[in-house]
């Protein structure tokens, strides 16, 4: 129950987020679509035992933040719950890889420590640039992005229905179930006997919505295609931004920027 | 059982991302020769469905807990398996892009591993071949309960082999598959009680709704020999590119074929990584960076001579520590900076 409301909320704040107007709102959403997807590439790309190549890369997610006015608490909140299956998978590393990669007389590092704490770079890395992308595009624009990549239009318009009505019915699977818990207090969740006609109640009441759905639409001269009425034109400050962040994400791959610049430290300090 | 991105590599994601494109375009084919325009908002409202149904709390009699609806194979049994499948891509899109859970680069990993062998599989060889005779009760809780379970251990074993080949997690291979299979087995009975229970109750109050659906008349019928003949594509083009990634990622992928074979314990695997390590060495993309060469060291040979750390050189690992940190703080600076000119020039605005 209030599983559905945090859900709702999110989703509405998110949506909030993606309507403010910054730099980085105002890049084509194919832009930001191709540097998430080049990000991630190249995050992921990282050999197991790899840290501090991947340092560098924090900047991307930092910077966009930053320019897109993105309140940063409710972002980490959300990283924080999805991180944990990446994790409770990555912790078994430590366990199994036993082979030691750094000793001192009182401290051991071994291999299965560094490419656990790899995972949990990368696991941030890649939830914040997946949150962000959203937080600064909007479900409409990225459908926008997917069109002129040559998705079909059957799929993106129905991706565009089932986000347009997810609030909707999430909104009435809330209500329905308040209603089972005021008459069920008590009960952690719905009772065997009332599955089958508590969903299929609803499901019911879904078919019959499709179809005034539907027919609203074909009222309103629905064709087979959706008309967002905007089309944004892609301008030479997109292709930079693309081409930008590329260059700075294939150097972080290339070269180990942090090491480069410990060595230019440690140097000055002799 | 939504896989995140940073357990996998590039190479599996593309993988997995081309071989889901590859269904959905396909299914798109499917729907698009027999659908009617009607179709398009019942299965984007249908998605909706299924997102919102998600959140529902079933209780589990005498165990306390309580479990939840995937919905894949009701998803398949309403709709037909194209429909089902663009569907269910639809609501993994929506769950990965406003809530992180399963990553982008993982999307397609995810498609195949929920959508694909529920729709494509379960639903044609299991659930219809069962139903082929006409409804019954019986009949039907035996279909939906036996291709939900099925359908859900493929999909956990989809996550097993692509985190596997992905070779970021030394989990061994039998102790990953213990891990995965059981507890999807219990979420699979979950699927299967509540998809029986929702199914039977729409047969009682809306026959049609299903009769449509499982006379193929929903969204295109199936047939059993293309799904045959396109696995076996499938097959043979992952097995080419597993393969071939095989040799630029020797660990994961070795070490669980070691592990299938059954040669030896867990705890003597330091044979398999000094194979490991010398063909990555031999095929490592930088190969002088400094933990790659460390794996090619042994437990014992670290134990016995410091000397023998070819890359554990403590002038370097404070110069990277140094960086990192650098790295970092320089990060923050500039992403507090931002924060605060902004902050500025609005009040200056204002």
């Amino acid at each position: 129950m209030a599983g559905i409301i945090q859900s709702l909320y999110e989703i509405r704040f998110l949506d909030e987020l993606a309507e403010k107007r910054t730099v980085i709102h105002n890049i084509h959403p194919l832009a930001k679509l191709l540097t998430t997807m080049i990000y991630l590439v190249v995050v992921v790309s990282f050999d197991k035992y790899e840290i501090s190549g991947l340092l560098p890369l924090v900047f991307y997610p930092i910077v966009v933040i930053a320019l897109a006015e993105i309140p940063l608490l409710p972002i980490l909140k959300r990283m924080l719950l999805v991180v944990p299956f990446a994790l409770g998978i990555g912790a078994f590393n430590p366990i199994f890889d036993h082979r030691i990669v750094f000793a001192t007389d009182w401290f051991v590092l071994t291999g299965g420590w560094v490419s656990f704490f790899s995972i949990i770079i990368k696991s941030i890395l890649t939830v914040l640039a997946a949150l962000t992308v959203i937080a600064t595009t909007g479900m409409g624009r990225i459908s926008s992005a997917l069109r002129l990549l040559r998705v079909p239009r059957v799929f993106v318009l129905q991706l565009l229905l089932t986000y347009r009505y997810i609030s909707v019915l999430m909104a009435e699977v809330a209500r329905v179930l308040r209603a089972y818990h005021m008459r069920a207090p008590l009960h952690k969740g719905v009772r065997p006997g009332a599955w089958g006609s508590l969903a299929g109640n609803l499901l019911i009441r879904t078919f019959e919505r499709a179809q005034n759905v539907y027919q609203a639409m074909v009222l309103r001269g629905f064709t087979g295609e959706y008309k967002t009425g905007s089309a944004q034109r892609i301008t030479m400050t997109d292709i930079l931004y693309l081409i930008g962040w590329t260059f700075f994400f294939a150097a972080s791959r290339l070269f180990d920027i942090p090491a480069l610049m410990g060595s230019l430290v440690t140097g000055v300090v002799k | 059982m939504h896989m995140a991105d940073a357990l996998i590599s590039p190479i599996v994601g593309g993988t997995m991302w081309a071989a889901s494109a590859g269904v959905a375009v396909y299914s798109i084919k499917k729907i698009q020769s027999d659908l009617d325009q009607k179709k398009i908002p019942l299965m984007g409202v249908m998605g909706a469905f299924i997102f919102a149904a998600q959140m529902i709390n079933f209780s589990i009699p005498a165990t306390g807990s309580s479990g939840h609806l995937g919905g894949g194979m009701l998803l398949s049994v309403l709709l037909g398996p194209y429909a089902g499948f663009l569907t269910m891509a639809s609501v993994l899109a929506i769950q990965a892009l406003f809530f992180a859970d399963g990553g982008l680069l993982a999307y397609g990993c995810n498609v195949f591993n929920l959508g694909f062998f529920t729709c494509f599989i379960a639903y044609p060889l299991i659930y219809k071949q069962i139903m082929r005779r006409g409804y019954t009760p019986a009949r039907m809780f035996g279909a939906a309960m036996l291709s939900a379970i099925i359908g859900l251990q493929l999909g956990a074993f989809g996550v097993v082999l692509e985190t596997l080949f992905s070779g970021k997690t030394e989990l061994p291979f039998n102790t990953f598959v213990l891990l995965m299979q059981p507890i999807h087995l219990a979420i699979g009975v979950v699927e299967g009680l509540v998809t029986v229970a929702v199914v039977g109750f729409i047969w009682k109050a809306r026959p049609e709704i299903i009769e449509n659906a499982s006379l193929g008349k929903a969204l295109g019928s199936i047939s059993i020999k293309k799904v045959i003949t396109g696995l076996v594509v499938v097959a043979l083009i992952t097995g080419g590119i597993f393969s071939w990634f095989a040799s630029s990622h020797p660990d994961g992928l070795e070490w669980s074929m070691f592990k299938t074979a059954g040669v030896e314990e867990l705890k003597t695997s330091d044979g398999i990584h000094q194979t490991a390590g010398e063909i990555q060495e031999k095929t490592a993309f930088l190969p002088d960076y400094g933990f790659k060469a460390a794996e090619t060291v042994t437990e014992q040979s670290a134990a016995e001579s410091e000397e023998a750390w070819p890359a554990v050189n403590v002038g370097t690992s404070v110069s990277g520590v140094i960086g990192g940190t650098l790295t970092l703080v320089l990060a923050c600076i500039i992403g507090f900076s931002i924060s605060i000119v902004k902050r500025r020039g609005k009040v200056g605005a204002a």
